[in-house]
This record gives structure tokens, C-alpha cells and sequence, in this order.
């Protein structure tokens, strides 16, 4: 029996404002606990909210690159749940009146584009953070620095069908996020992190399953196991004669396993109410106007655009505007003389390898877009082979060093002097009569043999077209 | 020498004329606290030696030459819903009995400003929930008229401070009547502005969409003084309005004949005091001789107030109180499991009232029944709201009762809530609709009972309000009834 997943992903990405969304608290991570705090997010009686006008811009900008309607009287809600991380006993988020609604994102998995419906993207405002661990073993501590910082979440319509989709949508969504740099994108940090609702139907005319929400999903990595773990789940359940009960599921990255948090009837009736404290976010039509103005290239239109201007093949093109960064870094390097396709082999290839091995991030590759673009002239004027290329390569991405020097420090230049060449060439065949003898016998093979030796007595810099052509002339 | 008692710009007119002293001004009101405050209850906290300490501050600012404003050196009263920042601020809760305020208000940062002196802090009922400051976790706060009956509530003790001579004015708080109420029982001026004419920054929070501070004061001119002093626009209360805040003080002796003063046609008289509506009848006959034009006016809805303030209020109450929870300040119980905490330290740390306006928040809130209650009880705002607006197209002012009866008698009304509640009957509507009101001493029962007036004025027209307060206050004497103690 055939199933067919339907998913849906309410992302969450914090804002990267300098103050909280209700106060003027700083929002710089990693502050002692409670450092970034005051009578506002410390939800002291008497304080007050005031929003930040700056996160309401981020969050316009970015229902415009989702292709979202802007509500011009969007409101503040309060999510009312005890727990003591959220010092207000209530959340201030966003309930029947969403900033933005009826947006849609792109999404390609293998070469397929599909479009992913965007229901609404509302503000609200982070938690505060439970520390289990301090000077009494029995007591849990409260941290609140990250209470107030602001936070989009971004619902997804059930369109997203398999877990790569989830994935690349999920991706889609960081990416749009740090191009518009009103997000860090850090996930490690928690700055981009995810809720899954998956359920199962016999086929794609049936009506929606039962649907679980798995919580906390913060590495796409994640996001994919995660779903996958779910539609197994469902199916063997299914397929057992069980029901799916609608209940929050926790993941475990550990174990690659979720567990049941709560079912249906235990979850929270939040009581939301509009937030008497917060006027109606009143956003007129200039302001959009010129948010809009203001929006920089997004990754589609980059990829377009890379495709027509670079005679880039779709795949390259996709890779390279993942972030906005490899982007840039992709232009200097053009921009500089490189070759387009080359220069892109290079950074998706194995300028990507070393900075994913080594967690580096590519503003800080110590391999410039000028010294990439060093390395690749050195490779097409015939300086050095594509081999030696590579080595350079890792020498450059370590030392932070010219190719030139490199080159020239180790004397790794190609060889393409016939004379010296010929020598050498000579002196192979003479020594090697039986390999002669199996080569006019008709053993083609034996030809990369010959090739081997001259390449082994030049260090690898002999050029190979020349040394082709010379042992083809010498044992015809 | 008379010192307590008298109007505070009256007290500065004698200190500026070398008559007394700020220090013999704030040691008079000390003296009378400790004299008879243990007997009426309306402080909570007492400001003594640092409240000395600013009068002779100011009493040598003035040796100097220099030049003192009305407000410098007066010892005022404050409600205990302000964040006095240093000074502890209960809400007349248990569950805040030992927190100290860390940061200020607007209201008394602004006061501050104007160097007043904070004499104390006011009794009031538990969270400004009530009518008769009974629900006060501490003690309740007397009537000085009548010490066997209440001072209203919620801001109680600041009224009977004001009243009973304890302080040269006072500051309150009024969610659905809660200075106009008292200051009827206890024959002061009791003035709600505009919602959003003053800051709630700091203020603690009851119903937020209908709470407003205002002055408490012995007259008219004293509260126009004040309310100048803490209005005005503020960057931490985004409810605030951004206007200018007019001189009051001009509108006192602006001449109110030709004003027209609206009188509701569907008043409904029949549940008042018989008492109460022969002074409201002929403090309105007063403005009509007066050359004050009567305009018969309608709001329609008016039956629905009550119902309506009992939804919203005990709504956004049940959400601004999830905060006292035992884990950040306040009380704590000592239980270990995270949900006996919240339970335990709740249940001892809020009175029944409190607990009764959590609930019926909680309920009305809940899924399946918020558009029945909440979302039905803000369409009928909307509506009060409107026919509000209709009317002030034909006057410059609405006049009514402020409460059905005059002062009752402490616990009378304990058990019977819904008496309680329906006599806020027309101090409601203003905090429904946002609008400014007041209340000012219009006549004395044969019990030696003070009842009020309200005036009820358009939005941001306190000018209108203080100008025919001032008239009325100035040209109709009543005779002031007899302190019990
Ligand atoms: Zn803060």
C-alpha cells in the first residue's frame, strides 16, 4: 500500500535587530544570564511594551521576497501559558491578524521547481532559557537575555511532500532570510529553527491524515531525518491497524527517534486576546514602497541572472546563490578575469569542501577571490596542470599564500620545453625494451605506462599534451 | 494655624507669603497620620524622615531666592499600584507584600520633576479589584464621615488621605470608577483623564485597555495642577497619546454660560439612592439657572455597561496577573514540583476577588467561549464607544450620578458581589469609551454622607470638565460634612 506524506513547516527565525522587540535590551548573544534585561523583559508588574519599529521592518522586507500581502493593521496578541521561562505568562505574538499573508516560495528538488504556499508570516517574541545546571543540583535557574528578542514565524501551507522538499524548503527559506540580512542564519545558535507537521493519506485525492508536530528541528539535517523517522512511523502504525493521534513530538538528534511530548487533549487552550498594550501596528503604503525599493537581489533572481550573464549551467547557478556570500564571492572572482565555469567549479568544488571540513565560512577563506582567481590564470596560461592545481590549491587554502609563490617557491611549473621533454622521453623508452616490445604488439595499455614514467621523473609538472605526443612519435 | 486640610496651591500661596513652611506643612500631615491613621487605615506605607529631609530642602531653595513650583515640597499620596522605585509596592496583594519597587513611574517620575514629596503609599483594594477597599489583603481603609462605613475603592486610602487631612492630595488609579467612586463617598475631587492622557508606564496593571491614574485632591484647582503635572505623552506606554497638554489651570475661570451639559435621557434612576438622585437633580437644576443649557441625550446601551466591564476587565486581568507566579519576585510557596509552586504560592498570594476576576477572565477567554464573551463584550464597547461620540456632538459635557447609593457600610456588600458590581452602574461607561471624567462633592444626605457629581467630557476635553467643576465648586457651597475623627 502507497502513501503519500503531507507536510508543513512553521520556521522560526530570530530578527537581527541590536534591541528586543518590546525594549531597548540589547540582543547580543552570549551575555552572562539575565545580563540584557529590564523591567519590560523581565515581565516586572507595571512595565510596558513598545515595539520595535526595526523588526516590523525586517518582517515587511521579508513577506515581500515571500511574496506575501502586507496587512496594513496587523495586531499583537497574547499567547497566555505558564511556564517559567516566560516571565509575562504570556507570550506576545501574533494570532488572527498577521503582519503578512498568502505568500509563496520556490523550491527545486531534482531539477524539479515547485511552489510552496507561504499562509502567513507573524512577530512574536522569543522565551527565555531554563538552565538545569548551577551551584543547587536540585534547582533549575532562569536565564532571560533571550526573552524579547524578536521572532518571525513562518507557516508553511501543507504543500511540501518528501523530506527533500522539506529540506530544500527549509534551505529556501535561510537563504532568503540572510540575503535580506534580517536573520544570522546561525542554526547552531538557534537563530533559524523549525516545527514539522506530517501526516499520512492513502493517495493524493484523499483527504489530509491525522497530523503530528514535531518541535525544535534546528539543522536541515535534522528537519530531513526527522520527517522521514515521522512518515515511517505513521506508515508502520497505519499498516499495524493503528490511528495516528494528533500529539507534539519532541526529536531526539541522538537517537534520530522522536517521542510523544503531549497529546491533543493535554495541549494548551492559549487563551489569545488582542495585546491591550500594543496599538495596531499601523504600516502605510510608503513604507512598503520603499522597503520594497530596498530589497537586494534574491536568490531566483540571482540564479537567473547567473544563468544569462555567466552562461552558467541551472545546477552551478543554484549552488552558488545558496548564500549570498559564495555569491559574491563567485562575481569577485569573475569580476577579477577568472572564467565563469571555472571559477564556479572551483567554489562549489573545492573551495566548498575545505570550508565545510574545516567550518569555515567563506568571508573568511584565506583563499581571496583575487587569489582564486591568481590560481585559475596560473592553470589556463599553462603555468601549471589542473593537478598540480589542486595541491596548490590546499596550500593556499592553509598558508594564505599567492599561487604564484607557491608556485615558484616549489618550482612546480609545467614542463612544456620539448627538448627536456624528449630527453627524458628517450632515455624512458630505452631503458624499457619488453614494455616496447608489448606496445608495438598491440598492447595499447602499455602507452600509460610510458606516460607514468615521464610524469614520475618530472615531479607531475611535465605537460601531458607534449609528452603524449612525443612518446607517440618515438614508439610509431 | 490651619495647614491640613486646605488645597495645596492655597497651602503654597501661605508658604510663598512666609506664613509657614514646607517643613510645618509636611510635619502637620505626618502628625496627623500618626494621630488617627491607625484608625482609618489609609496608608500602607508612611515616607517619614526622608519626607522631612526634602521639605527643608525646599524650605532653603527658597531662603536662597530661589523659585519654587506649586508641587515642590507638598506631600502627596500615592496609591500602591505605582512603581515607587526603592519603595515597596504591594498592591495591597500578599503576593507582593515584600516587593520593592526597582524602577519609577511615570506618574511619580513626573511628579519628581516637580519635586513633590511622596508621603506614602495608599491602601486600595487588592489589584484596584473593588469598590470598598474591604478587599484590601492588609486592612481596610474607613470612611472619616462615618468610620463604620467604607471610603470606596478601589483607591481607597488615597481618597480617605485626602478627606480625612492626611496628605495635601493624592494620587489614584480607575479602572471602571476607582477615583470617582471614593472621591464621591469621601467629598473630594476625584478626576480620570483621557485614556492615554497619562502614562501607565509603571502603573501595575488591572484591566490595561480601561486603567487611567488621575489626581484625588481637595479641590478643583488642586486637581487641575496635577493632572498638568503627570500628563502627557510618554515613549514607554505605546497606549499614550501624542498631544499637548493644555494650561488647566486657564480653564477654571472660563465663564460656562451657554455651555451645554448633556443629561441622559435613560438614566435609570429607579435602583438609586432616593438621595443621591435629589442632589444629582438639583445639582443639574444649579447649572440650568446658571445659563447652562440641558440637552436631553440618549446612549442607549447603557444597561449593557456593567456586563461589559465584567468581561473585559476580569479578561485582561486574568492575563496581566499570570505574572505573579512564585518564580521571579513575590511570594513563594515551598513546594518543589513546578505546577504545586504556581498553584500553591496563587492561592496564597491572591485574595477571593482576585481569584473570582481570574477565573471569570480564564473562562470567558477560553476556547469555544471567546466570541460569546470577550469578543461580543468589545462590540458592545465599540457601540458604547459611538453613541458616546453622537452625543458630544450636542454637548460640551454628559453630567449623571458617579454611583447608586452614597457610602455603605463596611461588609455590607461583601456577599453579595453583583450589588457590588451594579452599583459601578455609571462610573463605567467613561472607561469603556475612554472618555475623561470626574467627580466633585454636590451635596450631603441627612446621614452627614458626602455624594458626588460626575461630569463625563468629550475625548481630551478635560479643560471643559475643570470649567464647569470650578464653576460649580466656586458658586454652589455646599455645606463640608463633619470629620469623625
Ligand atoms: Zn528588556
Amino acid at each position: 500500500m502507497d502513501f503519500e506524506p503531507v507536510i508543513g513547516l512553521e520556521v522560526h527565525a530570530q530578527l537581527a535587530t541590536h534591541s528586543k522587540i518590546f525594549c531597548r535590551c540589547s540582543t547580543e548573544f552570549g551575555k552572562e544570564p539575565n545580563h540584557n534585561t529590564c523591567p519590560v523583559c523581565l515581565g516586572l508588574p507595571g512595565a510596558l511594551p513598545v515595539i520595535n519599529r526595526r523588526a516590523v521592518e525586517f518582517a515587511v522586507m521579508l513577506g515581500l521576497a515571500t511574496n506575501c500581502e502586507i496587512r496594513l493593521d496587523s495586531q499583537f496578541a497574547r499567547k497566555n501559558y505558564f511556564y517559567p521561562d516566560l516571565p509575562k505568562s504570556y507570550q506576545i505574538s501574533q494570532f488572527d491578524r498577521p503582519l503578512c499573508e498568502h505568500g509563496w516560495v520556490d523550491i527545486e528538488v531534482k531539477g524539479e521547481t515547485k511552489r510552496i504556499g507561504i499562509t502567513r508570516i507573524h512577530m512574536e517574541e522569543d522565551a527565555g532559557k531554563l538552565i538545569h545546571e548551577g551551584e543547587d543540583p536540585n534547582a533549575s535557574y532562569v536565564d532571560l537575555n533571550r526573552a524579547g528578542i524578536p521572532l518571525v514565524e513562518i507557516v508553511s501551507e501543507p504543500d511540501i511532500r518528501t523530506s527533500e522538499e522539506a529540506k530544500a524548503y527549509m534551505e529556501k527559506i535561510h537563504s532568503i532570510v540572510t540575503y535580506l540580512e534580517i536573520c544570522n542564519g546561525d542554526m547552531e545558535k538557534g537563530n533559524l529553527r523549525c516545527d514539522a507537521n506530517v501526516s499520512i493519506r492513502p493517495n493524493d485525492k484523499a483527504p489530509f491524515g491525522t497530523r503530528t508536530e514535531t518541535k525544535n528541528l534546528n539543522s536541515f539535517r535534522h528537519v530531513q531525518a526527522c520527517i522521514d523517522y515521522e512518515i515511517g512511523r505513521q506508515i508502520d502504525v497505519t499498516l499495524d491497524g493503528g490511528k495516528i493521534i494528533q500529539q507534539t513530538r519532541l526529536w531526539d538528534a541522538n537517537k534520530k527517534q522522536s517521542k510523544a511530548m503531549r497529546d491533543k487533549e493535554d495541549s494548551h487552550d492559549y487563551r489569545y486576546f488582542p495585546c491591550p498594550d500594543l496599538p495596531v501596528v499601523d504600516i502605510d503604503q510608503n513604507l512598503i514602497i520603499s522597503l520594497r525599493e530596498k530589497l537586494p537581489e534574491l536568490p531566483d533572481d540571482k540564479k537567473a541572472r547567473f544563468q544569462e550573464d555567466y552562461s552558467l549551467g541551472h545546477y552551478d547557478a543554484s549552488v552558488l546563490v545558496v548564500s549570498k556570500e559564495m555569491a559574491n564571492y563567485f562575481e569577485e572572482t569573475v569580476k577579477n578575469g577568472a572564467t565563469a565555469k571555472t571559477a564556479s567549479n572551483w567554489i562549489t568544488g573545492d573551495l566548498s569542501r575545505f570550508l565545510n571540513e574545516t567550518k569555515t565560512s567563506i568571508t573568511e577563506s584565506k583563499v581571496t577571490p583575487e587569489r582564486l582567481t591568481g590560481l585559475i590564470k596560473l592553470i589556463e596560461d599553462g603555468t601549471i596542470s589542473g593537478k598540480i592545481a589542486k595541491s596548490v590549491f590546499e596550500t593556499m587554502f592553509e598558508t594564505g599564500k599567492e599561487a604564484l609563490e607557491i608556485v615558484e617557491n616549489q618550482g612546480l611549473k609545467q614542463v612544456s620545453d620539448e627538448t627536456q621533454l624528449r630527453e627524458i622521453c628517450d632515455e624512458i623508452v630505452r631503458a624499457s625494451p619488453s614494455q616496447v616490445q608489448e606496445y608495438k604488439a598491440g598492447k595499447q595499455k602499455v602507452f600509460g605506462f610510458f606516460v607514468g614514467q615521464a610524469m614520475k621523473q618530472t615531479k607531475g609538472q611535465a605537460n601531458p599534451q607534449v609528452i603524449n605526443q612525443i612518446l607517440k612519435e618515438l614508439l610509431s | 494655624m490651619q495647614i491640613t486640610g486646605l488645597p495645596l496651591h492655597r497651602l503654597h500661596q501661605k508658604r510663598l507669603g512666609g506664613e509657614i513652611t514646607t517643613l510645618q506643612i509636611v510635619q502637620a500631615y505626618l502628625e496627623r497620620i500618626k494621630a488617627v491613621d491607625k484608625e482609618l487605615g489609609a496608608f500602607l506605607y508612611v515616607n517619614g524622615e526622608s519626607s522631612l529631609v526634602q521639605a527643608e530642602a525646599v524650605d532653603k531653595k527658597l531662603a536662597r531666592g530661589g523659585k519654587i513650583g506649586t508641587l515642590e515640597g507638598m506631600p502627596i499620596a500615592v496609591k500602591d499600584n505605582f512603581n515607587t522605585r526603592g519603595i515597596p509596592t504591594t498592591c495591597a496583594s500578599k503576593i507582593l507584600k515584600d516587593y520593592v519597587a526597582p524602577y519609577e513611574s511615570t506618574v511619580t517620575r513626573k511628579l519628581i520633576e516637580n519635586g513633590y514629596i511622596l508621603i506614602g503609599k495608599t491602601n486600595m483594594d487588592e489589584f484596584a479589584m473593588g469598590s470598598s477597599n474591604e478587599n484590601s489583603a492588609f486592612w481596610p481603609a474607613k470612611n472619616p464621615w462615618d468610620l463604620e462605613r467604607v471610603p470606596g475603592g478601589s483607591s481607597g486610602g488615597s481618597a480617605v488621605a485626602v478627606a480625612a487631612n492626611l496628605a495635601a492630595g493624592a494620587i489614584g488609579s480607575d479602572t471602571g470608577g476607582s477615583i470617582r467612586q471614593p472621591a464621591s463617598f469621601t467629598n473630594i475631587v476625584g478626576f480620570k483623564p483621557t485614556y492615554g492622557r497619562v502614562s501607565r508606564w509603571g502603573m501595575v496593571a488591572f484591566a490595561s485597555s480601561l486603567d487611567q491614574a488621575g489626581p484625588m485632591t481637595q479641590d478643583v484647582e488642586d486637581a487641575a495642577l496635577i493632572l498638568k503635572a503627570i500628563s502627557g505623552h510618554d515613549e514607554l506606554d505605546a497606549t499614550s497619546l501624542k498631544v499637548e497638554v493644555p494650561d488647566y489651570l486657564r480653564s477654571l475661570n472660563q465663564p460656562v454660560k451657554s455651555m451645554k451639559l448633556g443629561i441622559i435621557k435613560n438614566l435609570d434612576l429607579e435602583s438609586c439612592d432616593s438621595q443621591v438622585v435629589d442632589i444629582y437633580k438639583e445639582s443639574i437644576n444649579f447649572y440650568q439657572k446658571q445659563g447652562v443649557e440641558l440637552v436631553e441625550i440618549e446612549i442607549p446601551n447603557l444597561e449593557h455597561v456593567v456586563a461589559t466591564y465584567y468581561i473585559i476587565g476580569p479578561c485582561e486581568a486574568s492575563s496581566n496577573l499570570g505574572r505573579y507566579d512564585g518564580i521571579r519576585y513575590g511570594l513563594r510557596s515551598d513546594a518543589k514540583a513546578l505546577k504545586d509552586l504556581y498553584e500553591e504560592s496563587r492561592d496564597l498570594g491572591f485574595g477571593n476577588e482576585v481569584k473570582i476576576r481570574i477565573l471569570l477572565g480564564t473562562f470567558a477567554l477560553s476556547a469555544g467561549y471567546y466570541d460569546a464573551y470577550y469578543l461580543k463584550a468589545q462590540k458592545i464597547q465599540n457601540i458604547i464607544r459611538h453613541q458616546f461620540k453622537e452625543a458630544f456632538r450636542q454637548v460640551d459635557a454628559i453630567a449623571c450620578p458617579v454611583t447608586t447609593t452614597p457610602a455603605f457600610k463596611l461588609g455590607e456588600r461583601i456577599n453579595d458581589p453583583l450589588k457590588m458590581y451594579l452599583s459601578d452602574i455609571f462610573s463605567i461607561p467613561p472607561n469603556l469609551a475612554g472618555l475623561p471624567a470626574l467627580s466633585i462633592p454636590a451635596g450631603i444626605t441627612k446621614n452627614n454622607l458626602p455624594v458626588g457629581l460626575q461630569l463625563i467630557g468629550d475625548h481630551l476635553q478635560e479643560g471643559k470638565l475643570f470649567q464647569l467643576a470650578h464653576f460649580f465648586e466656586q458658586n454652589h457651597p455646599i455645606e463640608k460634612p463633619k470629620l469623625m475623627i
